[in-house]
């Protein structure tokens, strides 16, 4: 029987309903840790590349890709795992930022170049929309969170920080 | 699961002894790692909640660095000799206090908060320097865990920083015990700016140039400690053979707490 080669825009949809396990509203493709994808004979090649270096999502993430892929037919995948160009929230897709904000994380304000000292962000507060709000804490629930709070509503909430 | 793990004597030591990269990849790899598992020691210490989750982030991402340097040494030793089994937990459980290189500031106990922030503010300031420099080297695989690692370095320097300023220009006792620190840990910051042999072999190849580091970051704790109300001591920091693997007794036990379960249990997994 003759291998079946899939289409990589099939590989990109399996892999657009893996979810990040710490931020399970975005997927791996909204957040941008999927940087390529081929196809061979044999099954798949995906590139990812970690958000922080010590995450330990990215190895649950691999776990999942690989289920993903299997359930879809694909069984011989291989992950391979880069580190430049060093993954920037700059690659979140509009699309993820809303989910983020709807799901209570407020999304970054900026991109890195901008170089926005995090002191003067002011978030709006994925609460009430208050832009009234201030840095807690430079490190939040996870290695790519900060912790604010409110000044309207007073509710804290976690800043996923441009980096 | 194998029954036994790999040993780390023998061959892979003798892969490592011949070349200087692997011995560099090494030596930052163990820094980050050391410097990590002191920070982790706060977990649940912490002196108030965000510091806490603070501390334990910045462990994270440093553990998370050396993992970095510990996989890419490891395909590099096992592509020398593909008979062998070596992986980033080889490096990290295998091998015994006198075949880590990490500085001695990164291994000495975490004392108080003070010592802590001011301990993780000379380690990431000299690291901020560092990296820059490394993510020039003509070494693409070790370039591209600087970039990474420069980020993340970005955050711990600007936390230590501010913790710096806040002790020395806080109250009487803060400022005290931010003296005390210095004084302890002031001997053990010449280190990173003394060449091991391992450096001066791959000087070329990572662009690092440690005389241009050390003025570099002379003039980084000169503001700094301005702020902080601090003075820049003048004796001479003396203290060094972490990266030639003479440690102080400290690191024997975080070792003997760290790689525990691999000795006592070779291979277990989760």
């Amino acid at each position: 029987m003759e291998a079946i080669i899939q289409p990589t825009a099939a590989i990109w949809k399996v892999l657009e309903t893996v979810c990040d396990p710490e931020v399970p509203v975005l997927t791996i493709v909204d957040l941008g840790i999927v940087r390529d994808v081929q196809t061979s004979e044999k099954g798949a090649v995906i590139t990812i590349t970690p958000t922080y270096s010590g995450c330990p999502a990215m190895d649950v993430i691999r776990i999942q890709i690989k289920m993903a892929l299997a359930e879809a037919g694909i069984k011989e995948v291989e992950i391979k795992q880069i580190l430049s160009p060093a993954w920037t929230t700059d690659w979140m897709s509009e699309e993820g930022k809303k989910k983020l904000h709807a799901y209570g994380i407020a999304p970054p304000q900026y991109k890195v170049k901008d170089d926005a000292n995090i002191e003067d962000t002011h978030p709006p507060c994925p609460q009430c929309n208050s832009v009234d709000t201030r840095l807690v804490s430079e490190f939040g629930s996870t290695a790519c969170k900060a912790l604010f709070q409110c000044n309207d509503c007073l509710e804290p909430f976690d800043y996923f920080k441009c980096h | 699961m194998s029954q036994t793990m790999i040993q780390y004597e023998g061959k892979i030591a003798q892969i490592v002894q011949e070349d200087p990269m692997l011995q560099f990849l090494l030596y930052a790899g163990d820094n980050a790692l050391i410097t990590g598992h002191r920070c982790s020691e706060w977990c649940g210490h912490g002196p108030i909640l965000e510091q806490d989750i603070a501390i334990s982030n910045i462990a994270l991402d440093y553990i998370g660095a050396a993992r970095n340097f510990y996989q890419l040494a490891a395909t590099r030793i096992q592509a020398k000799d593909p008979s062998l089994e070596v992986t980033e937990d080889t490096l990290a459980y295998l091998r015994d206090a006198w075949d880590f290189k990490n500085l001695l500031i990164a291994e000495l106990p975490n004392g108080d908060w003070a010592q802590t922030t001011i301990r993780v503010y000379f380690i990431s300031s000299f690291q901020w320097l560092f990296y820059q420099q490394l993510t020039q080297s003509s070494d693409a695989d070790v370039a591209a865990i600087a970039e990474k690692t420069l980020k993340e370095v970005k955050y711990h320097l600007r936390w230590s920083r501010e913790w710096v300023i806040r002790l020395g220009d806080g109250t009487e006792e803060s400022a005290k015990r931010l003296r005390q620190a210095l004084t302890f840990l002031w001997p053990f910051t010449g280190e990173a700016f003394k060449e091991a042999s391992y450096e001066t072999a791959t000087s070329s190849a990572t662009t690092i140039q440690l005389a241009k580091l050390h003025e570099l970051w002379k003039q980084e704790l000169q503001e700094v400690f301005a702020e902080a109300g601090l003075e820049v001591p003048t004796q001479q920091a003396f203290q060094s053979g972490g990266k030639t693997g003479k440690h102080t007794e400290y690191l024997g036990y975080i070792l003997a707490e760290m790689q525990f379960l691999q000795r006592a249990y070779p291979g277990a997994s989760w």
